[in-house]
Parts: structure tokens; C-alpha cells; sequence
């Protein structure tokens, strides 16, 4: 155990090497790896670039001894060793930082950083931890608040604090899952420029699982690709392009849809929001005072960086939050997110996290599929008895049209991926051919194909004359599909512009709050 | 009342005598519990726990004549179906409010069936401290007899928030409750945790139950406990897991509880039976006011099932 006061300061013994050779991995049925080897250079900043279930995240859960791989040898320094626990990867200076952060909110950031050492004096010396720790920070290039909850942090600031412990925790070779997802992009430049002067300095080795290629041309040296748990290539940066780069992870040019955008002068007001002010699940106000038009024929995107109040807003448009102060009109007329409205104004909701939000997730892809429209006619003729057989029909077309990849209408709704719950949810929202799409985050964790599919069924939606609201987290998103981008900073708006005319830099800007 | 010197002066200070004994097993149910919450588990087989204890303790007291024996050999059930919970709870698929409510009517259906030769025979009590003896007025002096076990209860709530702050132990059963990825993260075994934190919760619990029948109302019966382990459960959420808080909440529950009492003691028996629903009419005023369908509770333990 260690004495009470003699915690060594920080010190980096300098970048390691790290070699994976020949990893398999397998869960029942699906190879998630198949003879996957990687060489990751001392004080290398190297990619990991891959569509979701490429086998990225099983690759470094496999070296951080998360999983144990069925085969596969791990060499440090040239020097082979053995992970079988988190641990001993922690030993041996192997730490991770997550896309979803690891620090536990309801405590302080000293607290977080005091728990995760490997040896915790029996009694805490928190005047002493304090003035360790204070004491580090000055020789760091960012710092963050001590006394802080983690709660209370924001997005940039945790992924901060996330690469700071294992600064702290001396660890010399990072891995990073998509570390900058929840950034905005000057939080990520500042981030990654951090960390890219530590490699330089050869303090770091880093391996980032990442998805934007600007980050990757701006700052990784070398890119491993894998495409369905197999090793494509590694190669430096210098030798790709993005066309390559994406060619490498799809594995074949991407005949992607290019998204037809009728020109069309927006029409009259469907959705006006005024005021409104909505508490959040600790009672503090998520969304302050906003006033928002969106008109027939235009997606209105709200750019931002997640838990600036647009979940509090979307919960409010779909019913599931009540406002504080302030009002909704649909039509112009006034709206409480009931049902009876919401058939009558004809407003379709396609929410976050879909499986949780938007369904029942031990029901049937037919059941969850006629949520909308269960009491109406033809699945209820009188709005008391229900009729099985309608609804199987309709559901057996949604499914057909939206090419949702189920083993049938009465499989529960939990069995179907991420992408087919989504593709679910979006067939039986979009079917009522609606007169307001209320849309967030439609494409999070789907890969190239899904997303693009998704994305033209909300422009095909604009383009007969429905109103869109967009909230997404994803900028390009944002900037590809909508034809107003609003931005949401601490619950307020803090940009409009016309998407035609928007600077992407005066959009980053807003989103930092700046 | 012979000697009318105290009149209105009564209520209050039997209010006070009152919120001391009738706070003490709240005191150490509710902090039983608080431990039990914030290692992310809940126990709402605490009221099993404590009539489990209450019996065990009466038991014993009467076989070897030690009601201390007694209060050790009650914490040591408690620690037992605290134990047992834990276990239980740790099987996959089982959900720790129903295995709860299975080990409060277990715990106290098993006390009644073992209590029944306790049922007359009189068991030696605990004693109390005397505070009251610069006063010559009796109601004063037997108002300030303070048991032994409410200040046990006092000195185990601030020790109990010192740990939970300052201590590796006490770090380490938060992290267990706030975050099971972040403790698995650290190499810390969340089941061994909150085996250890639900034991003793539960052993709490029992020295709770024998506070019951070794000196308020001290004797054993099966009417001992009216729910108090159930509510102790209430004040644990309502105190927002802070091991202080549940202290003064017990306090107050405690004094709310002696209002019929103390208002009998001084000729208002109309509604006796009205004031005496006067902590539970407390318990769901509390509830409705704290909580929400749209606000998660702030301090709720982030594992915790029933608030997330």
C-alpha cells in the first residue's frame, strides 16, 4: 500500500511499441476478428478506421484485456506479454479512454481522479490529494476544475478530464474510442493538438477508433482499416485519400444516393415554438426562453453538442416532458403533445435512442410498428377491438418498403440492430405521410449505407412539403440536409443562419458558446 | 396528571422523550439502509431484518440473562439476512425488490414462529443514560433518560459519513453504487461490495430490532414493529442517502410518532388513533413532495434500479 503522501508525480518513461499479432475472436456464430494483426509504432498517432462492426472496438477491448481473445499474441516493446485482465494492462501502461465518458458524474473531479489510482491509502488525505493534483495540473497544457461534479462539466471538459487521469495514471499508451464524438470541432482540435505534441515528444503512443476523416488527415500518421473483423491494410496517411480511405472500409466505391433536393420556397408555418422553457430531470431549466418557425417544406437542423437542452426539447415535442413556460402551436393552433393532436396535426417523431424512446421493445415488429395507429381503422374498426390481421399486413409492407432486416413481423422489436430499429421506427412515422417530422440524431451508430438511406427518406419527406425538425449531433448531418441550421447553446439558440450562406466556423463557434 | 406543574410544557418535552426512543430503530434501519443504497442495492427486507432481531435479541436476552449478548447475537441475524439478500440478489435475472419484499414476510413470518415462547416471560432491558438529573421535575427527568443504543445510532451516522467520504472503503462502496463500468474499470468486485455493504445494513437493522423488544417498548410480541424497517426505507430516500440526514430524519419521524402519546399524557385523547397515523400521513407528504415522474433525485446513487 501506498504511504500517505509519497505518490510519485507523474512521469512518463517514455512511448511504447505495441505489436497485435494474429487475433481471432469469435461470439458464437460471428468472427468478430479473423487474424487480425497490427503494428502500432513508438509515439505513433494511428487510426483505427472501420464501419460499425468492423471489429474495431473488440480489437482494443482484446489488448486492454476486456475480452480475452480466442487467439493472438500481444507484444510490448517488442517484448511479448500477457493481458488476460484490465488490470495488468493498466501495469503495464495501457490505458482507454471511451466515447461515453468513464468518470462518475455524481462525484468531483478530484474525487474520480483519487479513486481510479491503482493503490487508495485506507484513509484519504484529501488536503494532500488536492495539492497533488493541483500541483500536476500546472505542468499539464489543459487543466480542468477540482471540485467540480462530473455532472456538471461540460462535453469538452470531460473528454478532458478523461485523457488527464490516464495522464495522471502514467499511463504511456492511450487508446481512444471515437474520443471526440461528443466535441465540437474546436474542442477536438484542441484535444487531438494536445495529444499529437505528446506522441511528437515521443511521451505517447496513441490509437484512436475514429470515423472522421478530417481528424484523421489532420493528425494520425498511420491507419490501420478492418472491415468485418478482418484486417484490410495499414498504411501512413500520407499515401490516402478519403475517397481511398472510405473506399478501404466499405469495400467498394459507395454508390451513395445523392439526395435530391427540390428547390422550394418554404411555405407557411407549421410548427411555432414561443418561449418555451423546460426543466430537466434534476429540475434546472434545459431549455430557456427559446422561440424556433419551422415551415412546410424546410428541415430546420439544430447543430450542438449534446446536453445543451435539445433532448429536453425533443421529450417536449414528442410528450414526454412537460414545458415550464412558454408554447407550442401546430397549425396555429395551440399543442400539448396528446395523441388526439398528434394524429390530427399529423406529426410524426423519429426520437433518440429509438429502441427506448419510440418503442416497446418486448413487443412485435408488427405491434410496434402500429403504435401510431392501433385504435384507427383498419386495425381497429371501432377503436375497441383490435384486428391481427391488418396489422400484420401493413407491417409486412413498412417492412418490405424500408428494407428493415427482421426474421419476421412477430419478432420482438429488441432482436432487430440498431439500424432496423431505426428503419422500424422511421417506416411507421413516415407512413402517415406527416405534416411535421420531428427527427434526432437519426443516424447515430448507423454505418455509411444505413445512414444514407435514412437521410434521403427525411429529404424525400421535406420535398413532398412536410416540416422537419432535425436535432443531431453529427454537423455534416446537419450542414448536408438541412435548409435552416439553427444552434442550441445552454438551452438558448445561439445561431440562425440559412444553410446556403452558414459559415462552419461561426457554427463551431456557437456550439462552444463562444 | 397529579402534580400539572409542566400543562402544555408536557407535549413538547414528551414529544422530545418520544423522539428519542422512537427514532432510535428508525436511526439504525435508515442507516443500514443508506449503506445498503449506496453500494447500489436496495434491501427493503430490512422490516424482516428488524423483527428477525427484535426476536433474537429477546431470546437471548432472556436465555443468558445479558440484554447486550442479545443486542450482538441480533446484529449477527441482521448481518445474516443481510447476507442472504445479497446473495440472492446476485443470482442472474433476480431483481432485488422482490427477493426484499420475499425476506421481509421470510423474516418476519420465521420470528413469529420462533418468538411464540417469548411471547409472556419478561426479558431484562437495556439501560439508560440519566441526563436529567439536575432537574427536579419528573416528567424532565424521565424525559432525558437517553438509551445507550440512540447514541451508539448518533456516534454510527457521523462515522458512517466520514467513511463514505474519507475512507478507501467508503470510495469504494460509492463507486460500486454510482457506477458499476467505473468499478469494474478500477478492478473492483461490485458483488463482493455490496455483499459486504447489504450485510451490514442488515446487522444494522438487527441491533435496531432488539432495541425494540430489550427497551422500547421492550418486550416481544408480534405487534412489535408496525413498519418502521418499511419506512426507515421511505426516510433513506427522502434523507437523500446521506448518512447524517438520515439521522435528523429519524428525528423527526421519531417525533411525529410520539404526538398521540404526548397529547394523551396531557387529556387530549380525541383522535389518538388519528395521531398515530401521523408518520406514515408524514412518510407519503414527504414522497409526493419529493418526487417526480421528470426529475431524477439529486444524490440518488446512479446504480440505484428503483430511481433510475
Amino acid at each position: 500500500m501506498t504511504v500517505i503522501g509519497a505518490a510519485p508525480l507523474p512521469r512518463h518513461d517514455g512511448a511504447p511499441s505495441l505489436e497485435l499479432v494474429g487475433f481471432s475472436k469469435r461470439f458464437g456464430a460471428l468472427a468478430a476478428l479473423d487474424d487480425v494483426s497490427v503494428k502500432v509504432n513508438a509515439g505513433a498517432f494511428h487510426a483505427l478506421l472501420g464501419e460499425n462492426g468492423a471489429g474495431k472496438s473488440t480489437l482494443v477491448k482484446c489488448a486492454m484485456g476486456y475480452y480475452a481473445a480466442d487467439e493472438g499474441q500481444i507484444l510490448l516493446n517488442g517484448r511479448e506479454v500477457a493481458i488476460t485482465h484490465p488490470r495488468q494492462a493498466h501495469e503495464l501502461g495501457l490505458g482507454m479512454v471511451y466515447q461515453h465518458f468513464t468518470l462518475v458524474p455524481n462525484m468531483t473531479v478530484l474525487e474520480n481522479f483519487v479513486l481510479s489510482r491503482d493503490h487508495l491509502p485506507a484513509v484519504i488525505d484529501w488536503a494532500g490529494e488536492r495539492r497533488r493534483l493541483r500541483d500536476y495540473f500546472a505542468t499539464t497544457p489543459f487543466a480542468v476544475p477540482l471540485d467540480t461534479p462530473v455532472a456538471d462539466l461540460a462535453a469538452g471538459q470531460k473528454q478532458k478530464a478523461e485523457i488527464l487521469r490516464q495522464l495522471y495514471l502514467k499511463r504511456n499508451l492511450l487508446i481512444l474510442d471515437e474520443p471526440t464524438s461528443v466535441l465540437t470541432p474546436d474542442e477536438a482540435d484542441e484535444v487531438l493538438s494536445t495529444l499529437k505534441a505528446l506522441t511528437q515528444a515521443r511521451q505517447l503512443t496513441i490509437v484512436t477508433i475514429t470515423h472522421k476523416f478530417r481528424e484523421v488527415n489532420a493528425f494520425c500518421d498511420t491507419v490501420t482499416v478492418l472491415r468485418r473483423g478482418q484486417l484490410v491494410d495499414t498504411r501512413p496517411t500520407r499515401d490516402l485519400d478519403n475517397d481511398t480511405m472510405a473506399e478501404m472500409m466499405v469495400g467498394r466505391r459507395e454508390n451513395r444516393v445523392v439526395v435530391e433536393r427540390e428547390t422550394r420556397a418554404p411555405g407557411a408555418a407549421v410548427l411555432s415554438i414561443e418561449g418555451l422553457s423546460v426543466a430537466d430531470h434534476v429540475g434546472q431549466l434545459a431549455v430557456e426562453e427559446l422561440s424556433l418557425e419551422i415551415r412546410a417544406g424546410e428541415i430546420v437542423g439544430v447543430a450542438g453538442v449534446s446536453g445543451n437542452g435539445q433532448r429536453e426539447l425533443v421529450e417536449t415535442l414528442a410528450g414526454q416532458r412537460h414545458a415550464e413556460a412558454g408554447r407550442m402551436l401546430v397549425h396555429g393552433e395551440p399543442y400539448a403533445a396528446t395523441r388526439a393532436e398528434m394524429v390530427r396535426h399529423k406529426i410524426a417523431c423519429l426520437p433518440e435512442e429509438p429502441l427506448r424512446n419510440a418503442c416497446v421493445a418486448d413487443m412485435s415488429v408488427a405491434e410496434n410498428m402500429a403504435l401510431r395507429a392501433f385504435d384507427q381503422p383498419p386495425a381497429s374498426p371501432d377503436g375497441v377491438r383490435l384486428k391481427r390481421a391488418p396489422m400484420r399486413d401493413t407491417a409486412l409492407r413498412l417492412i418490405e418498403a424500408y428494407r428493415v432486416k427482421t426474421p419476421g413481423p412477430n419478432a420482438p422489436i429488441r432482436a432487430l440492430s440498431g439500424g432496423n430499429v431505426q428503419r422500424a421506427v422511421l417506416a411507421r412515422e413516415l407512413s402517415s405521410d406527416g405534416d411535421l417530422l420531428i427527427v434526432a440524431n437519426p443516424c447515430f451508430g448507423l454505418d455509411f449505407a444505413a445512414a444514407a438511406e435514412i437521410r434521403t427518406r427525411i429529404v424525400q419527406a421535406r420535398n413532398r412539403g412536410a416540416a422537419i425538425l432535425l436535432v443531431s449531433e453529427d454537423l455534416d448531418e446537419i450542414l448536408q440536409l438541412s435548409d435552416r441550421i439553427v444552434v442550441m447553446f445552454d438551452g438558448k439558440l445561439a445561431l440562425q443562419a440559412d444553410a446556403n450562406r452558414a459559415d462552419v466556423g461561426a457554427i463551431g463557434r456557437a456550439m462552444a458558446g463562444h | 396528571m397529579a402534580d400539572g406543574g409542566l400543562g402544555i410544557w408536557g407535549v413538547p418535552l414528551a414529544m422530545l422523550a418520544g423522539a428519542i426512543r422512537v427514532s432510535t430503530p428508525f436511526i439504525f434501519v435508515s442507516i443500514g439502509e443508506c449503506l445498503t443504497e449506496r453500494s447500489g442495492r436496495i434491501n427493503l427486507g430490512l422490516e424482516g431484518t428488524l423483527v428477525m432481531g427484535a426476536m433474537s435479541a429477546y431470546g437471548v436476552a432472556l436465555g443468558t440473562d445479558s440484554p447486550w449478548l442479545g443486542v450482538l447475537v441480533a446484529a449477527g441475524v441482521g448481518l445474516l439476512m443481510g447476507a442472504l439478500h445479497a446473495g440472492i440478489c446476485q443470482l442472474p435475472r433476480v431483481n432485488d425488490i422482490a427477493t426484499g419484499i420475499g425476506l421481509m414476510l421470510f423474516g418476519t413470518g420465521l420470528a413469529f414462529f420462533l418468538g411464540k415462547p417469548f411471547i409472556q416471560p419478561k426479558a431484562p432491558n437495556l439501560g439508560a443514560i440519566d441526563l436529567g438529573w439536575w432537574s427536579d421535575i419528573p416528567q424532565v427527568r424521565q424525559a432525558l433518560q437517553v438509551n445507550y443504543l440512540f447514541v451508539l445510532g448518533i456516534v454510527l451516522a457521523f462515522a458512517l459519513a466520514w467513511a463514505l467520504q474519507n475512507t478507501r472503503w467508503g470510495m469504494i462502496v460509492r463507486l460500486a453504487g454510482e457506477s458499476v463500468d467505473a468499478a469494474l474499470a478500477i478492478g473492483v468486485s461490485v458483488g463482493r461490495v455490496r455483499l459486504i455493504a447489504t450485510s451490514i445494513g442488515g446487522a444494522f437493522a438487527g441491533i435496531g430490532g432488539a432495541f425494540l423488544s430489550l427497551y422500547y417498548p421492550g418486550s416481544w410480541n408480534e405487534g412489535l414493529s408496525s413498519g418502521q424497517g418499511l419506512m426507515a426505507v421511505a426516510l433513506v430516500i427522502f434523507a437523500r442517502w446521506d448518512p447524517v440526514r438520515c439521522l435528523w430524519a429519524s428525528l423527526l419521524f421519531g417525533a411525529a410518532g410520539a404526538i398521540s402519546p404526548a397529547l394523551q399524557s396531557i387529556g387530549v385523547t380525541q383522535g389518538y388513533y388519528l395521531f398515530s397515523a401521523a408518520p406514515y400521513v408524514l412518510t407519503l407528504a414527504l414522497m409526493i413532495a419529493t418526487c417526480s415522474p421528470e426529475r431524477s433525485l439529486r444524490g440518488a446513487p446512479g446504480e440505484l434500479g428503483a430511481v433510475k
